[in-house]
């Protein structure tokens, strides 16, 4: 069942290289989708056994993470069947610069899409630690091309920055790993098993100084990867020059996987007694991060861009939660959900934005709930979510650890976090709202290009002329996020409670 | 055995040193895959003469990867750029390889306050790994063609093998070949990446792509 998991997705992206037919293989994009979501609903009912003598297990963290992935992705298979079908597929030209390029083939793009699903599958299920290095790295290659997708030079500026920075980061968690397994030695050739159940088991007799130096390569590695500042200047770039479904998918599951390997160390951490060096260097990086994104945040003249510091700020806040630990351990994890309902409406709905507008600069955008009455509306609304306004999800889980914070006595750390929430919800919210309202600008440059989206949209069916593909999946997320605030279902709340026990002080 | 292991960390750190001091970018991939024909042979030697067919099988596909298949692709793509030298790095030759000296020096330094549980057959493998990373990521910052970037990528991901292979030998088979496919994979993709700057941009210059900032 868990190798169904990943093995499904993977052998679809392959069949998906070599199909010709386009409608074939968006049928097939949505059906790999839908069968990964059913079989993720199954693994909430009955846990499936365990894989590959242990090494694939889902537990309470694992499950967590891959319903998260694979709802989002669901959500974007179906964005994606409207997004390839208005694709223009012949040379066209760039509206910022203005030069001719052309798209990736479709077959590699929906290929690669899959093959990314399957190895952050990987992510979620792996139990040991050399196999979570091998497919966190695999989820980096198979994305590359994706952000690829617009041939041009900004696209490629914004690979090579990925794909060097990413794999030097995942490089040094490689170190990490082989440090670990330093720590796990027992006597002359004997060690424990980079497990994680046998490390948790075993903790005690890790060695601690060898662990430490593991723990710190770890956490960078990953920590790239995850887009924690000061190794998060790949994020904005890849973000903003991807599609927007595939930023919605590197925001909202991504970096949530690497987010799931610093997870698993902490997990290891904690056992061997060592959870507060963990939780120290997690909270100075959850913060730093914070900080850092809030001052992108506020001079913001590119609206995915803006989306992409959000992500930053909001790892900063999983990353402060997991430091402040006890209370604030459930808090992230709950965070983590909302955030990347809400990151990947945002996304969905940047994408709208940007096709109509064809312009990525937050002056040239106005009038958006004008112009896409239903996307407008999704835009102002995933900024209250992303914000932390009540009633949506963000807000609770917000709260959660602001209150963590504070029950613990450390009010330095509650002030700077809600300094800096303050400061991100002004920031964003001037750019944000300011685009929503208004009438359009009709300059030279955007002129063609609106006049030609309101004709295309001027044949749908929906208010504003939208089509309805690319605004339900947002929609849909949108309302997950909002009902999370409301009311947190029992079982998902028993799981975000079991998930974060794993990193509870024991 | 240890004496043979010693000869080998040595002419690992030497080909660090050449590679900082060389600007013909063909010598330095022959460098990098002379690097890794000599990292591929730290496994028979560190496993205490326990040959086993996992070791030579091991030694053998990393030793193919590393020391044929690299260079042949790094090569290729040379010749599709059209490019010989790395002109003007950030930092000279001659500091380059003073830097170098001085990272091998750091690097004793750390991997004497890191004592390993476990007697090793070198001690001299923890400053090896560290200062591969070491040098690896310097010319990762000093140099400015992406393909001396990804030579320095793959410096240190040698220096972190070795690491591996020494110590960890009791890895399971699936890890180590999941790794060796990744770096495979990585490289490869970089390849393609550099070929396309080139006929996008008609360069391969890192510094020059810098368009994307706020």
């Amino acid at each position: 069942m868990i190798l169904t998991l990943v093995l499904l997705p993977l052998l679809a992206g392959l069949a998906a290289f070599f199909l010709r037919h386009d409608g074939a293989r968006r049928a097939l994009l949505l059906l790999t989708a839908m069968g990964h979501s059913c079989l993720t609903a199954l693994a909430w009912v009955q846990r499936p056994p365990a894989a590959l003598d242990d090494w694939l297990l889902l537990d309470a963290p694992g499950l967590l993470f891959l319903s998260v992935t694979s709802g989002l992705f669901l959500m974007i298979s179906i964005y994606a069947l409207g997004y390839l079908r208005r694709e223009d597929w012949g040379r066209r030209e760039d509206f910022e610069e203005g030069f001719l390029f052309t798209n990736a083939r479709e077959p590699s793009f929906t290929g690669c899409l899959l093959i990314f699903l399957g190895m952050m599958t990987l992510v979620t299920v792996s139990q040991h630690f050399g196999l979570l290095w091998v497919a966190v790295e695999a989820t980096t290659l198979a994305s590359a091309p994706l952000i690829y997708f617009h041939r041009h030079s900004r696209s490629l500026e914004a690979t090579w920055k990925y794909i060097m920075i990413c794999s030097v980061g995942i490089a040094l968690a490689l170190l990490g790993n082989f440090f670990l397994a330093v720590a796990s030695t027992l006597g002359e050739r004997e060690h424990v098993p980079l497990l994680l159940a046998s490390l948790v088991g075993r903790a005690q007799s890790l060695h601690v100084l060898w662990f430490k130096a593991a723990f710190i390569f770890l956490l960078v590695g990953y920590g790239t990867k995850m887009g924690l500042a000061p190794m998060h200047t790949w994020l904005p770039d890849a973000h903003s020059e991807s599609p927007s479904l595939v930023s919605a998918l590197l925001s909202g599951a991504l970096l949530n996987c690497a987010f799931l390997a610093i997870f698993r160390v902490q997990q290891v951490a904690v056992a061997a007694g060592e959870g507060q060096f963990g939780r120290d260097l997690l909270l100075g990086f959850g913060l730093l991060s914070m900080a850092v994104a809030a001052a992108f945040i506020v001079r913001q003249a590119n609206f995915k861009r803006l989306l992409a510091y959000s992500s930053v700020e909001h790892m900063g806040i999983l990353s402060l939660a997991m430091g402040l630990g006890g209370k604030a351990d459930f808090g992230a994890m709950l965070h983590l959900v909302n955030h990347s309902l809400t990151k990947g409406m945002l996304f969905l709905v940047a994408g709208n934005i940007l096709s109509f507008y064809r312009s990525k600069s937050t002056a040239d955008v106005q009038g958006v709930t004008r112009m896409l009455p239903i996307s407008g509306v999704l835009w102002v609304a995933g900024f209250f979510a992303i914000t932390g306004s009540p009633p949506f999800g963000t807000f609770m889980s917000e709260l959660v650890i602001l209150k963590s914070a504070l029950d613990q006595g450390r009010t330095v750390v509650a002030v700077a976090y809600l300094a800096i929430l303050c400061v991100v919800f002004v920031g964003m919210g001037a750019i944000v709202l300011r685009m929503a309202q208004g009438m359009p600008r009709e300059s030279a440059e955007n002129s063609s290009g609106l006049r030609e989206g309101a004709a295309r949209l001027a044949l749908s069916p929906w208010p504003g002329g939208e089509s309805g593909l690319s605004f339900f999946p947002p929609m849909l997320l949108g309302a997950a996020a909002l009902l999370l605030g409301l009311y947190v279902p029992p079982p998902l709340w028993r799981i975000l409670g079991e998930a974060a026990q794993a990193v509870g002080v024991q | 055995m240890a004496l043979w292991l010693d000869t080998l960390v040595v002419l690992i750190i030497l080909t660090n040193l050449k590679l900082l001091g060389s600007s013909r970018l063909r010598a330095c991939i022959q460098v990098v895959a002379f690097q890794g024909i000599l990292l591929s042979l730290v496994p028979m030697l560190a496993g205490a003469g326990h040959l086993t067919p996992r070791i030579v099988a091991l030694a053998l596909l990393t030793m193919t990867v590393k020391g044929v298949i690299f260079p042949w692709l790094l090569l290729r793509v040379l010749r599709t750029a059209n490019v010989h030298r790395e002109m003007e790095p950030f930092v000279s030759y001659t500091t380059s390889i003073l830097v170098g000296v001085g990272l091998l020096a750091a690097s004793v330094w750390m991997g004497r306050q890191l004592p390993l549980p476990v007697p090793s057959q070198s001690p001299l493998v923890v400053p090896l790994a560290l200062f591969n990373t070491m040098v690896g990521l310097f010319v990762l910052v000093s140099r400015r063609k992406a393909l001396t970037q990804v030579l320095g990528y793959l410096v240190m991901e040698n220096g972190i093998y070795a690491f591996g292979l020494a110590f960890a030998l009791e890895e399971p088979l699936l890890v180590e070949l999941g790794t060796l496919l990744d770096v495979f994979m990585a490289v490869f993709i970089m390849g393609i990446m550099i070929f396309h700057i080139n006929r996008e941009l008609d360069h391969i210059d890192t510094d020059r792509l810098s368009v994307l900032k706020d």
